[in-house]
């Protein structure tokens, strides 16, 4: 389906989604309360994105909207911000490509696991919890993937400092 | 530490791998680590076994024992510096984990890169190919008990790693190609040595058949072990031989073909079995559709420049960019997210031997816990590119 045809299949599914066609690939933004059942819809409808094959998070606390609140050693205390969850799906029946974005809250991310859908986000959901702390609900095993289990943090928040191992250079 | 406080809250008791076998029953399972040093995890993969007698219940990889944050490192390093870091990830397939970010960085500067380049990049990217996988096919046979294929292989090797080390200064993170194009030029001598390679591995690859795939002890420790079905496969976001060895059509250089390979013409190779066999296949046959590329393209390298013209600081303008290629491994993806400065905001890679690595515990449960070697062979990880 081209980009055209996509955004209209999925305005008649899921009415309250926002497009943006600047990219590559239509993007698809979508609540995280909708989350789920939408995701069931991609994977089941005869869209047939089978093909989960990136999977991460975004944080935005460093852009010009999330400067405001200025970075300093502390994490600004109920300064909200904004992370946002990015799938890449594809169809191997179809090859069309879409990229769906969902916007959790950096001080309490939470969204629904899509691992029953697509096994690939067991894994996937692990690394994005570790590095940035988004908690999946109902996640069969929602552990730390590749920093100790007694690690504190989320290094790939945008706010991470670790005076000891330099990250930054 | 850490590790410990995991092994309590398993509620087994854990043994080393030449640990007492004696005090392990808890209600007849058994629980064992493999790695994170053994020769069959080739590098930090460190797995937790349940085992039932000689069958496998349950593997738990873990993983981090090489994590170093590389995409946070990349977020504070220039468009031209984060390439170099990323000959760290898998480390057999350098020249083509540079190419994808080279890919993503040019699709964000909209840069067409001179002829010459793109030929220069595909020759680079098929013998690390045929490279890794031959590296491959020593270890894996090796993994099964054949000592000789591993003597072989790297001789072979040894030929393509000094047709690199003469054009791009280094053996195995060769940092050659850059946004634009590649770093310099090739060696007066790259063609004829290249060929004299061929005309070599031509004869080398009938051997490699006759010692180790024809060999009935081989097949009978992998045909019908570790089997992954089709729907598994796309599932578990499996690319590369993995994938195609279950049937899954996600060659990358075929699907979106990129610098010149919708030109060269060279066959897909997939196979239906979607066990160790088939995947095994999968990457002795891609070896010599490798050299069938590389053929097609020695003698016709254009003339003219070998990067194209661009500015000293690279800038990305606002925006998502994704790029991807297809690594001796499968499928890796460059996600750069580009806030308009001279660093990305965010960058993802996507790497083959991940979701790779995900269908392990799938496809082992229920077997012997001696054709784990003969599964983890074929699934041919590179444990710094899973944990990054």
């Amino acid at each position: 389906m081209t980009k055209e045809e996509l955004k209209e299949h999925i305005t008649n599914f899921q009415p309250n989604a926002v497009f943006d066609e600047t990219g590559e690939w239509l993007n698809v933004q979508v609540e995280a309360t909708e989350w789920k059942p939408f995701a069931q819809w991609l994977r089941n409808d005869l869209l047939n994105m089978d093909y989960l094959f990136c999977l991460t998070c975004i944080d935005w606390a460093q852009t010009a909207a999330g400067k405001t609140q200025a970075p300093s050693n502390s994490p600004p205390a109920g300064g909200g911000g904004v992370l946002t969850m990015v799938y890449h799906f594809s169809s191997t029946v179809f090859r069309h490509t879409i990229v769906v974005k969902v916007k959790l809250d950096r001080n309490n991310p939470e969204i629904e696991t899509v691992s029953d859908l697509w096994r690939t986000a067991e894994f996937h959901e692990r690394e994005v919890f570790d590095l940035f702390g988004v908690r999946f609900l109902h996640h069969p095993d929602l552990r730390r993937l590749v920093l100790a289990d007694d690690f504190e943090g989320h290094p790939l928040r945008k706010d991470f400092d670790d005076p000891v191992n330099m990250i930054k250079l | 530490m850490y590790r410990e406080t995991q092994i309590i809250n398993s509620g087994h008791t854990i043994l080393s791998a030449g640990g007492d076998l004696g005090g392990a029953a808890d209600g007849g399972e058994l629980v064992i680590n493999v790695g994170p040093q053994h020769p069959a995890t080739h590098g930090v993969l460190h797995l937790v076994i349940t085992l039932q007698g000689e069958t496998i219940q349950k593997i738990e990889p873990h993983l981090g024992y090489i994590h170093r944050s590389i995409e946070k490192m990349c977020e504070s390093l220039s468009y031209r510096q984060f390439i170099y870091v990323t000959s760290r990830m898998d480390y057999l397939s350098a020249h083509i984990n540079n190419h994808a970010c080279a890919l993503c960085v040019e699709k964000g500067l909209q840069l067409e890169i001179p002829p010459r380049a793109r030929v220069i990049r595909v020759l680079m990217d098929e013998l690390t190919r045929i490279a890794s996988h031959e590296l491959w096919w020593g270890a894996m046979a090796m993994d099964l008990g054949a000592f000789t294929p591993f003597f072989y292989a790297f001789r072979e090797r040894e030929t393509i790693n000094d047709i690199m080390e003469e054009t791009c200064g280094a053996r195995l993170t060769m940092n050659y190609m850059v946004p634009g194009g590649v770093m310099y030029d090739i060696h007066p001598n790259f063609q004829k040595r290249v060929k004299d390679f061929i005309q070599l591995f031509n004869n080398k690859i009938d051997e490699y058949d006759d010692l180790v795939t024809g060999n009935i002890i081989f097949q009978n420790r992998t045909k019908g072990v570790g089997v992954l079905t089709k729907e598994d496969a796309i599932s578990f976001g499996c690319t590369g031989p993995v994938g195609r060895g279950s049937g899954v059509p996600c060659d990358i250089r075929k699907l979106y073909p990129y610098e010149v390979y919708d030109k060269v013409s060279f066959d897909e190779i997939i196979e239906t079995g979607g066990d160790s066999y088939a995947r095994y296949l999968v990457r002795i046959k891609e070896m010599r559709q490798s050299i069938r590329i590389v053929e097609q393209l020695i003698d016709n390298i254009p003339d003219g420049e070998f990067q194209a013209k661009t500015k000293a600081v690279l800038k990305l303008p606002k925006g998502e960019f994704y790029s991807r290629v297809e690594t001796a491994r499968g499928e890796l993806g460059v996600y750069i997210v580009s806030e308009g400065g001279t660093t990305p905001y965010r960058i993802k890679f996507r790497s083959p031997g991940f979701s790779n690595l995900s269908a392990l515990d799938h496809i082992s449960r229920g077997s012997k816990i001696g054709d784990l070697m003969a599964i983890m062979g074929t699934l041919d990880l590179v444990i710094p590119d899973i944990d990054r």
